[in-house]
This record gives structure tokens, sequence and C-alpha cells, in this order.
């Protein structure tokens, strides 16, 4: 029986939900519905919208947008706030690490193939220390509830996480349609987010900048899935938003192409994969990138924010080792857990999810998305032994997790309120220091019973509030 | 700021320019059409050929209203019909998003695929309402522009692409006055070109503001004095080198330098302040016309290198 975080135990509506089931009973079902129109028709004008690869139709969609905000209690948080962070440190001393002496390796506590044999690890960043130490410098970590004092962790997101546009589009429609609610100044505000994400940036300026630091985002463009978000943040920052042919390298820094001639570029928020940052180093048929910017960058010409090779630390099978990194780098046992991961790369756990399969969740290590994953107890016997073929035939590609009875929460259905389960995606800051903003994005499966929250298959979003009292 | 920021919103207020313009030709043509003893077909062929859309015709194809809907507002595959411009100016809003206010965006943004859900046959019942629809849209941008943008250079680049589409619409607008007189046999001044030229006028909502300066009196001296060296009226040619002298002067300004494009829009100021309407009508309307849309294009490429448009 999955938690629904609006009741408590003895099926009361919990204190913290009081002031939306009131609002709920005083605006109507039918009220709310027509307000949840007003709210698309603006996400639909100031151009919100979101593509999806490969599925044709609409090129341009929006996210779809439920009203009922989705609370955390100041305690609630507190913890929240405090695993996440430790997560975040811990990640981005694992990188260095690995990226140095692989101590960790040396101790024997995670075996060296899984680290090098990566596809995410770039053999090219060995030996380099980005400036403040920092490799991932947007830590999107998701995390699931599943009970009043349960929360664990889904999977870490350590290249560039996307969707911290909607944490901020969200609240901004919530406080325009319904400003009552937000006047008694109980929920934490997030709006200050691109001005703690530029913040950080600077902090991690390389040595050869002198000045005030110049940041760009380098977005791949305009049709690009997420390039609303990219401009969206560029804006807020009051950054330029860069394409790769608009810079170039020239002996170790790295200008964009202005009006008035070059410009010195010193901190660069990547919205580009590792492989098409620069044909010289990483991908020679790739067309796009800006040749000669990884020679700037290990020259501390220019700092690339997250550091390329940053994806080994979020890779699926590198997550089952986050508690022992946390335990090794910072003496800490973990304050948010991890789910139990059967790696099929490991024999007798593979024997496992082969026997187990319909009661569990299977992934592939690399996929994302939702894509290429099963759902044991709602897969048919067929489907589950074609998965099963895929996973003897390729055993290190997959692993699996328990079916977990997801938290749901209040949403507005056409004929009422109805439960539906939600994940969660803070975007954890780190420069010099770590900030953390109170909220995130939660996603939303609208489908009823389904755990599938990727807006691609039919989830959607919410407003997270996190509550001051 | 960005070369290609600078390049998308010198494109993105052409396009929009030029959309406002093809709704104008079009509306002009209608007027036309319905002129007393029009030869329909003449009237809209002069149309076609303004916009450099013949190619898309037989040599002798009889073009009629429902060609000029199709090929001019609908058609994406000719890079000037309504619909490609549209799509081109939103798609050049997209790629410099920061650059533009939220309002800008928006004015872009709404309804920018309403023209995809008509055919040929709705889009000729709803004409009158799509052309205005379509003016609109450029006037809400320019309204937004004006009211909300920084006067930086970026207002600039904005301000040189408009102005510089909107010289060269009026010189093809005045041009379809010379196709549609060929080969005709009515002598000059007669009723039809009387009403042909106040077409022109009607087309670029200028006929309140010719009354006000030519208290009435319509001849076409006077109204190529109005729409090609009136230095009030905001549709005139001169006007809108005018305003290009002005806002490349502030670019020079900005960038503490001056490039070739900067002594060309003196020049075309100065030789287009210098004519009377008796000295075009003496080398010919044509002629003139012609020269000075070459001179256009040719500053659009100067333009284009003095700040390294990619």
């Amino acid at each position: 029986m999955a938690f629904y975080e609006m009741l408590d135990r003895n099926g009361a509506v919990r204190e913290c939900y009081a002031p939306v089931q009131h609002w709920v009973e005083q605006t109507g079902i039918g009220g709310l519905n027509r307000r949840l129109e007003e709210a698309e028709a603006i996400f639909r004008r100031i151009g919100i919208t979101f593509a999806v690869y490969g599925e044709g139709g609409d090129p341009e969609r929006l996210i779809p947008f439920d009203l009922l905000p989705r609370i955390f209690t100041a305690l609630e948080w507190r913890t929240l706030e405090a695993g996440i962070r430790q997560r975040a440190r811990a990640l981005n001393a694992f990188l260095y690490d690995v990226y140095h002496r692989g101590e960790i390796v040396r101790a024997g506590i995670m075996p060296a193939d899984l680290i090098y044999g990566n596809a995410a690890y770039k053999p090219e960043m060995a030996g380099f220390t980005p400036p403040g130490r920092v490799y991932s410098h947007i830590v999107g970590v998701d995390i699931v509830r599943t009970g009043p004092e349960s929360f664990q962790v889904l999977e870490d997101n350590c290249r560039t996480p996307s969707g911290v546009s909607y944490m901020l589009e969200n609240r901004e429609i919530m406080t325009r349609m319904f400003p009552d609610l937000f006047a008694q100044g109980v929920v934490a505000p997030v709006d200050h987010y691109p001005d703690e994400l530029l913040k950080s940036l600077k902090e991690v300026a390389p040595p050869a900048c002198k000045d005030d630091p110049v940041v760009v985002v380098l977005t791949p463009g305009s049709l690009n899935s997420a390039y609303y978000e990219h401009s969206f943040l560029a804006d807020l920052m009051g950054v330029e938003l860069v394409e790769p042919a608009d810079l170039y390298a020239d002996d170790g820094l790295v200008y964009m192409k202005t009006t008035y001639g070059p410009r010195r570029v010193d901190v660069i928020y990547r919205r580009i994969d590792d492989d098409y940052l620069d044909p010289l180093v990483f991908r020679p048929d790739s067309m796009l990138g800006v040749p000669g910017l990884f020679d700037a960058y290990r020259r501390g010409g220019v700092t690339l924010a997250s550091a390329p090779g940053a994806g080994v630390a979020d890779d699926k099978a590198i997550y089952t080792f986050v508690p022992d990194m946390i335990r090794f780098y910072l003496g800490e046992s973990a304050i948010l857990e991890n789910i139990p991961t059967w790696n099929c790369a490991k024999p007798d756990e593979c024997t496992y999810v082969l026997e187990n399969l319909h009661d569990l969740v299977a992934k592939e290590v690399h996929g994302s998305g939702g894509y290429g994953m099963i759902i044991g107890p709602k897969a048919t016997k067929a489907e589950i032994a074609a998965y099963a073929d895929r996973i003897r035939a390729n055993p290190a590609e997959f692993i699996a997790q328990p079916t977990l009875a997801l938290s749901t929460v209040p949403t507005l259905g056409e004929a009422g309120i109805v439960e539906r389960h939600v994940d969660f995606r803070p975007y954890c800051l780190v420069g010099t220091q770590i900030r953390l903003v109170p909220g995130g994005l939660t996603r939303v499966a609208l489908t009823e019973g389904s755990l599938v929250v990727n807006s691609s298959q039919g989830g959607g979003v919410k407003d997270t509030w996190v509550l001051q009292i | 700021m960005l070369s290609r920021t600078a390049e998308n919103l010198f494109w993105l207020a052409r396009y929009l320019e030029r959309a406002e313009a093809t709704a104008r030709l079009i509306t002009m043509g209608q007027r036309m059409a319905i002129l007393p003893g029009a030869h329909h077909r003449e009237e809209w062929k002069s149309i076609i050929r303004v916009t450099g859309s013949q190619h898309l015709f037989e040599k002798d194809a009889v073009i009629r209203e429902r060609d000029v809907v199709e090929h001019l507002v609908l058609n994406t595959e000719n890079p000037v019909s309504i619909r490609s411009c549209l799509i081109k100016a939103r798609a050049n809003g997209k790629s410099v998003r920061t650059a533009l206010t939220q309002d800008m965006w928006e004015a872009l943004n709404e309804g920018w695929r309403t023209l995809e859900s008509y055919d040929v046959g709705e889009a000729r019942a709803q004409l009158a309402t799509i052309l205005d629809w379509v003016k609109a849209r450029a006037m809400t941008f320019r309204g937004a522009t004006e009211s909300g943008h920084l006067r930086d250079e970026k207002y600039d680049f904005i301000r040189v692409g408009a102005a510089l589409e909107r010289a060269q619409s009026v010189l093809r607008l005045l041009d379809v006055k010379y196709y549609v007189l060929l080969p005709e046999t009515d002598v000059v001044g007669g009723n039809r070109d009387h009403y042909q030229w106040t077409s022109v006028l009607y087309a670029l909502s200028g006929n309140r503001a010719y009354h006000h300066v030519y208290s009435g009196v319509y001849s076409p001296w006077r109204i190529t004095d109005f729409l090609m060296l009136n230095r009030r009226f905001p549709r005139s040619v001169l006007y809108c080198f005018d305003q290009m002298s002005y806002r490349l002067g502030r670019l020079a300004q900005w960038h503490g330098q001056r490039r070739p494009c900067h002594d060309s829009i003196e020049l075309m100021v100065d030789e287009l302040a210098a004519k009377t309407s008796g000295d075009i009508f003496r080398q010919g309307l044509h002629e003139t016309v012609q020269r000075t849309l070459n001179d256009c294009n040719r500053i659009g490429v100067e333009i284009a290198e003095a700040y390294h448009f990619g």
C-alpha cells in the first residue's frame, strides 16, 4: 500500500496539506479545472515547451502541469537537504579520486573495471584538477518516498540535469494565479536559483581569469529538447547563450564572436554532451563542438561545468556504491538510503534477478528517460521472457531493483482529487560552497496506477513547496 | 553582443516587416482588381512579379487571386510567403530568446501556427481577416519592442533591419504600378490611373496622412514625392533611409568604428534627398526604383560584413 502524502495514519488530512484542502473546497473542482486551462494557455504563450526525439508529432509540446502542489514540511526538508548536500560532496570527491590516485579502488571498495571500463570515464581527464576540485557543479538527485519517514535515492545526475526551469516556472504560475496561497509567507521561495547558479559558476573561474568572470551557457541550439531551459537560465543569469559556432579557442583561451570582435569567455555552463564538446579530443567525426576547447580547459584558460567525464559518477552501476563513497570519503553514513539494487554484472545477483524478474524493475545501465526498462509486476509473461533473454545476452548492461510502493500525492482529476505517484529532483549547486534552493521538480505519473513519471511517457509536473515553519 | 545574435535580430525584424509588406501588397492587389474595368490578371501578375515569385508560374500563366493566396500567403516553399516569413521570424527569435523581452517573444510566438490550418479556399474566404491579423502581429511586435526593449545595440540592429526591409517593400509596391501600366493604353492621369495610385497609398495606410500633407489632391508626382521623399511619413523610402542612417550611426558609436556601410547610407540619404519627384519621373520611376533597390541590397551585404554575420 503506497503512502498517500496528504493523509496521516488515521486518514486525517496532514497539517501541511490543510491550506490546500481548504483551497480546493473553496474553489471547487470545476473552478480548478478552469484555472488549469488558463495556466496551460500561459505556458503555451510563454513558450515553455519541450521536444521529444524520434516520436514525430508535435515538435514542441507542453509538459502537463498539475495545479495541486506537493508539500514538504520544514522537518522533512531538513533531512532531505542534509542528505542531498552529503551526496553532492561525496560524488565530487569520488570524481576527483577516480581521475587521480583511485584510492577507492586501491582500498578494494570498488572494482577497477566498473570505473575505468565505463563509457562515461574520460581518460583525457586523468591527472587534471578542475578549479575548486569541482566536477559536477549541478547535482540532480532523484528521490522517491515510500513512507512518512522514508526517502530513497533513485539515481544521481551529475552531468547537466534538466528540469530546473519547470521548478521556477511552476512556482511563477502558481504565484501569479493564486497569490493568496503565498500571502502568508510559509512557502520557502525558490526564485533566487539563477543567482545562486551564477555565484557557483563564478566561484570556479579558471586560473587565467583575473577579472569578474564571463560566464556563458552553451547550447546545442534551438532544436534541442531542453532549449527553452537553456535560454531561460541564460536570461535569468544575464549571460550570453552561445552555440558551439559562436566560440573558438586560440592558444589556450576561449573567445566568443561578437559584433565588437572576439571576447574572452571564462566559465562555460555547457548543456552539450561530452562527446560533442571538442572534435579534436572526443569525436573526430562530430560537426559540433569547439576545436581546442579541451586544451584550453586543461591549460586553465576556461572552466567547463560540468567537467568532461563527470558522468562516470551517475552511472546506474556505480550508483550502488554511493553509500560506500560517503563512508570512504566523508567518514559519514548515508543520510538518504539507496534503493537495493542487484547488479547483473555479478553472476549470483544476475541469477536472482532472472528468477524474480516478475517482482522487480529492471533497467539498462546506460538508459534514461524511462526507456528500456521493464516493470515486472505490470509486464506480461512474454515481455518478461523477452527481457530475460536480453539480460542473459549482456548481463553487465542491466540492473534491477524491487518494485517500490512510491508515495502518492493529491492531483487534480476531472471529477475530483485523485492519488498519483510522484518522484522529486532537487538541484544542488556546487562551487567553492554548496548551495541548495529549498524546492525542486516534482514529477507526477498522471495515469492511474502508473509509476513512470517521465514527461515523454505521460508524466507531468507540479509545484513543490517546502514549508518554512 | 554575439554576431549571431545581431544577425538573427536583424533578420527577425526583416522577416516580420516582409510578412506585413506581403499582406499590404495583397491588399493593394485586391483594391486594384475590383476597380471598374480592371484587367484582373495583370494586377495579380504584377504583384507576383514584384515579390520575385514569377518562377512559380508558367511564363504566360493567367494568375488569379487564388494563386496569390496560395503562393504569397500559404506556400512554405516560397520564401516571401507570409507563412514562410512568420515561421522564419519565429525561428530567428527562438534562437535569440535571451535578446528578446518576454512581450516581444510572446508577440512572435502567439499564433505562429495559425496559417497551418488553412487551405486555399478557406484562406480566400477569410483573406481580409488573415491580412489584418498579419499586420497586427507585426505591429504588436513593434509595439513590444518600442515599449520594452533596452535602447542598446540589439535594439539598433532590429530597427536597421526593419527600416531596410520597409524601404525595399515600399519600392516594390511602387514598382507594381510600373508593371501594371505595361502594356497599358490608358492615358496617364486618367481615371484608372488615379485609382491605382490611390491604391498604393491605401496599401501603405498613407491616404489620411497624404491628405494632411497635400490637402487631398492626388497626383502621381505628389504620391511619389510622398512615398519616396517625405521625411515625416514613416513608410516613405527616405524616412527609412534616415532611420537606417541614425541607427547605423549609433552602432558606429557603440563600436567606436565606422565601416563602409556607414558611408554608403549617408550617400544613399544624400542622393535621394537631393531629388524631386519631377527628377524621378524624368529619370524614369522604374529605373529609379530599381537603382534604389540595388543600393539597398548592397548595404545589406555591407552591414553583414561590418558586424561579422555568419
